[in-house]
């Protein structure tokens, strides 16, 4: 294996808007917010970047192609500024354009930033998939929504455990009640009321057996991060947060058009959570990770990406989860802010939204929520569906 | 000797007891009664996907590239210009060096058709010509047409090797005949007093045909195994048997009340049923109904009995059903109320018609490729090999999935999706014999949906794109109807 990105760039400063239907506010609004709050915790100026990478998903719906939105709203100074999309998981790979600018050489500090408007679109949910597809898969998919892909994974999962749906989906409502119970904490999440597993069951179904509160919210919102060589990194802060792996892994299409996958768990989040953990040096994950922001786009997600990451066995994350491993006081908490559940999904945003949190956790600013010396975070960022998908996985630690 | 070398039927899933219908509409004409139940396209079903269904049917068993020629009669074109027949060639995969035509504009369309198939044949310009028909007739609510008008498809292989009912003759009248019609703005019929379509038109033209057809090859009405027309006035129906001097025994039942009048398919809907019980020596008249009558003689062959027990033709499906017992969903389903879509009904975005058409035989004739050096079946169409232990690049051949197959691998209902029947079933699917693709699910519940469940695949119309007039055809997957 390649050498690997460990400890070579830190965060310096980060900043996140409220996630939230901004009925008032557009993405210029939410990049200047989550940029000014970066580069006033970095303790930098604008002048002092060197290059910008840019995250936005729906371009359709949002601010139209290209890096322009940034540059303009910022008025950055003629710097090399890149627009990336890579579905849910374009903060994730806006942040790795960052890092792996600063890592080569080419820059020495760099913001990442991603941003999404998604309630301007007149109805629930993500945008109609047939929009987002190009011209032949919109023909030839079928008439999908992100809740329904996922909602298939959970009817394998039930059937492969030997689940009824009534169990299995009490186990998921365990997930959501956590997230919910964080982000009643969290000034910044979307959704900030605590549920009860009954509130769950009896929600209405989105697309079977996936109910209201399996389901994240869909907001708008923004996330930055500066980043920098990690040997100048204690020159802007005392508590810079150093990048152990960075790594990406995107579905062949195996999975959709070969019959060996079973369809419980997502293939590139096992396969790159090996290459994360040899980049971090982690050998046993659930020993070392203190914590987790994993994509919990929908409670099934969460549950077989605690698999997947092998923090729990497979088939087994329900144990887990019973006994209370992922709450903010057992061995690893996951999802303190109220992950994307509460803290809501504003797409390209939500992959610097969850290294916002992991970075105010290890610096012990995380308030009400600070889960005690945490020493190694990991963000699981996913794109897609469980069936086609971009899965990121960054770890952190001081 | 030339003839029907083989048939398939196709009626919807969907059926409505006519008294659910009469119930809500009766107040306005209460003579329209009529008992008994019609048949109801689905949302996602039109006169070329029932044709496609019919023609899957018939051809089961077939080599499709034995298909010479494919004619289709409708008076329910969804296109004004487009060809219907080749749309359903190119569903079915059939090769592209075949002769196509519509026969449209009348309810005698599917017996015209058939007369020029015959003729195609024994001109010896095709060997085997296949014969679809096919109709999603609407009456306009609260009139009898509402009642009897029924959807449903009939395909007929016609060919000179293998036949099982020789083609004998035919006896024709054609007449400008004014008990229907329908201008090409018109979304149903308009007719004429009911009673002048029965007394002037139906009464006199079937007799007319029938027993010229009688006169012209000198047969006597005990030579006729079965006489089989549309029973569109089911007294008169009997009437006429009688009147044309046929026993009860020798009228095939014209399934009136328990199919409706299917249109251009009509006859050969009938005529299927009839060659499902009919035994070798049979002689069968079957006469369309439409400006005039065609009357056209068949003769069952020995060949009959390889076909039989088979799951072809009409009967199944008409044992095959589902009750609608929601009388505004079939309005909605035939767009006589506009139904609240939301936003999302309106984000269809625009159909690259250069690609449709270039990649016409893997979106309408599903065909995606199997890999000449591991084997395996993959949709859509690759050119490296989705296997990760293979790999192997430009090393495809043609692989077509529309007649394999499958089990539902996983499922879901949706509401979120935009779809004008929710919830909207979807599947990723696993073929026998290999491949995985995901389908939308239609003719189903979702409380019947289950992991591992056998699905057959459908032609559909996937959307449409009312600002384009595009018809969105696809495939989806089906529980295995017959």
């Amino acid at each position: 294996m390649a050498e690997g990105i460990k400890d070579k760039v830190a965060i310096i400063g980060m900043g996140c808007t409220k996630f939230g239907e901004h009925w008032d506010k557009g993405s210029e609004d939410l990049i200047v917010e989550a940029f000014t709050e970066a580069i006033e915790d970095a303790g930098i100026e604008k002048k002092d970047i060197q290059a910008a990478w840019y995250g936005s998903c729906y371009d359709e719906f949002n601010v139209g192609k290209s890096a322009l939105v940034l540059s303009r709203t910022l008025k950055l100074p003629f710097i090399p500024v890149t627009r990336i999309e890579n579905l849910c998981a374009s903060g994730s790979e806006a942040l790795r354009g960052a890092v792996y600018g600063v890592a080569s050489g080419a820059c020495d500090i760099a913001l990442a930033l991603g941003a999404e408007k998604l309630k301007d679109t007149g109805y629930g949910g993500l945008p109609e998939m047939s929009t987002t597809l190009g011209t032949k898969y919109r023909v030839i998919f079928p008439g999908i929504s992100a809740p329904g892909a996922f909602a298939m994974m959970a009817n394998r999962y039930f059937s492969k455990y030997g689940m009824s749906v009534e169990e299995g989906k009490r186990v998921l409502a365990k997930i959501s009640v956590n997230s919910h119970k964080n982000g009643a904490k969290n000034p910044k999440a979307h959704l900030k009321r605590v549920i009860t597993e009954e509130d769950v069951l009896n929600a209405p179904i989105i697309a079977s057996p996936l109910g209201l509160f399996d389901c994240c919210g869909v907001s708008d919102g923004a996330a930055a991060a500066i980043v920098c060589r990690a040997d100048i990194a204690k020159g802007f802060r005392a508590d810079p947060v150093s990048i152990k792996a960075l790594q990406i892994g995107i579905s062949s299409g195996e999975e959709l058009g070969y019959t060996e996958w079973d369809g419980t768990y997502v293939e590139s989040t096992v396969r790159t959570a090996i290459r994360a953990y040899e980049e971090a040096g982690i050998k046993n994950p659930r020993e070392e990770i203190s914590m987790m922001e994993l994509h919990d786009c929908f409670s099934i997600t969460e549950l077989v990406t605690y698999e997947d990451l092998q923090i729990s066995p497979r088939g087994k994350a329900r144990n887990d989860i019973e006994d209370g491993f992922f709450a903010i006081e057992g061995k690893i908490p996951s999802q303190p802010d109220g992950g994307l559940k509460c803290f809501g999904h504003p797409i390209a945003a939500s992959g610097l939204r969850m290294m916002y949190e992991m970075y105010k956790q290890l610096q012990g600013k995380a308030g009400e929520r600070q889960i005690k010396d945490p020493k190694i975070g990991l963000t699981h960022n996913l794109g897609g569906f469980p069936q086609l998908n971009v899965i990121s996985l960054v770890i952190v630690g001081l | 000797m030339k003839g029907i070398v083989s048939y398939g039927g196709y009626l919807p899933l969907n059926r409505i007891n006519r008294d659910i219908v009469f119930k809500v509409m009766g107040w306005l004409h209460q003579a329209t009664y009529m008992k008994g139940e019609k048949c109801v396209a689905n949302f996602d079903e039109d006169s070329v996907t029932m044709a496609v269904a019919s023609a899957m049917n018939c051809l089961e068993g077939f080599e499709r590239d034995y298909v010479d020629g494919l004619y289709f009669a409708t008076t329910t074109s969804p296109f004004k210009e487009r060809r219907c027949a080749s749309i359903i060639g190119t569903a079915l995969d059939l090769k592209s060096q075949i002769r196509t035509a519509d026969f449209t504009d009348s309810t005698s369309a599917g017996t015209s058709a058939l007369i020029a198939a015959i003729d195609s044949i024994g001109a010896g310009s095709a060997n085997s010509i296949l014969l679809c028909a096919s109709d999603v007739r609407v009456g306009k609510p609260g009139s009898s047409q509402e009642l009897s008008f029924s959807d449903g498809a009939a395909s007929l292989l016609l060919g000179d090797d293998g036949v099982i009912a020789s083609w004998e003759g035919y006896y024709c009248v054609s007449y400008d005949f004014p008990d229907h019609w329908r201008t090409e703005n018109d979304k149903a019929d308009r007719s004429w007093e009911d009673r002048f379509g029965r007394e002037q038109g139906y009464r006199k033209f079937i007799p007319e045909a029938i027993s010229g057809l009688l006169s012209k090859y000198d047969l006597q009405q005990k030579d006729i195994a079965k006489v089989i027309f549309p029973g569109i006035y089911p007294r008169d129906h009997a009437l006429i048997c009688k009147k044309l001097g046929f026993e009860p025994g020798q009228v095939q039942d014209h399934l009136m009340t328990v199919m409706g009048n299917t249109g251009a398919a009509y006859p050969l809907m009938i005529l299927i049923s009839a060659l499902e019980d009919s035994s070798p020596g049979d002689k069968l008249i079957v006469a369309g109904f439409g400006n005039g009558s065609d009357a056209l003689l068949f003769h069952v062959t020995e060949e009959i009995e390889k076909v039989k027990g088979q799951k072809r033709g009409v009967k199944r499906y008409l044992e095959s059903k589902r009750e609608l017992d929601s009388y505004e969903k079939y309005l909605a389903f035939r767009n006589f109320i506009s139904t609240e879509g939301g936003i999302r009904a309106e984000a269809i975005p625009y159909t690259a018609l250069s690609l449709t058409w270039r990649d016409r035989r893997e979106i309408l004739g599903l065909c995606g490729t199997r890999c000449k050096k591991c084997g395996t079946p993959q949709y859509p169409v690759q050119r490296v090999c989705v296997n990760p232990d293979c790999g192997a690049i430009d090393e495809m051949e043609p692989y077509r999935f529309s007649d394999k197959k499958g089990k539902v691998f996983s499922f879901t209902g949706d509401m979120l999706a935009f779809t004008p029947n929710p919830p909207g079933i979807y599947a990723v699917t696993d073929f026998d014999g290999g491949g995985r693709y995901w389908f939308d699910v239609t003719d189903c519940d979702l409380e019947s949906m289950e992991i591992g469940m056998p699905v057959e695949i459908s032609f559909r119309r996937k959307y449409v794109d009312e600002r384009g007039g595009i018809v969105g055809y696809f495939w989806k997957a089906v529980p295995i109807r017959l």
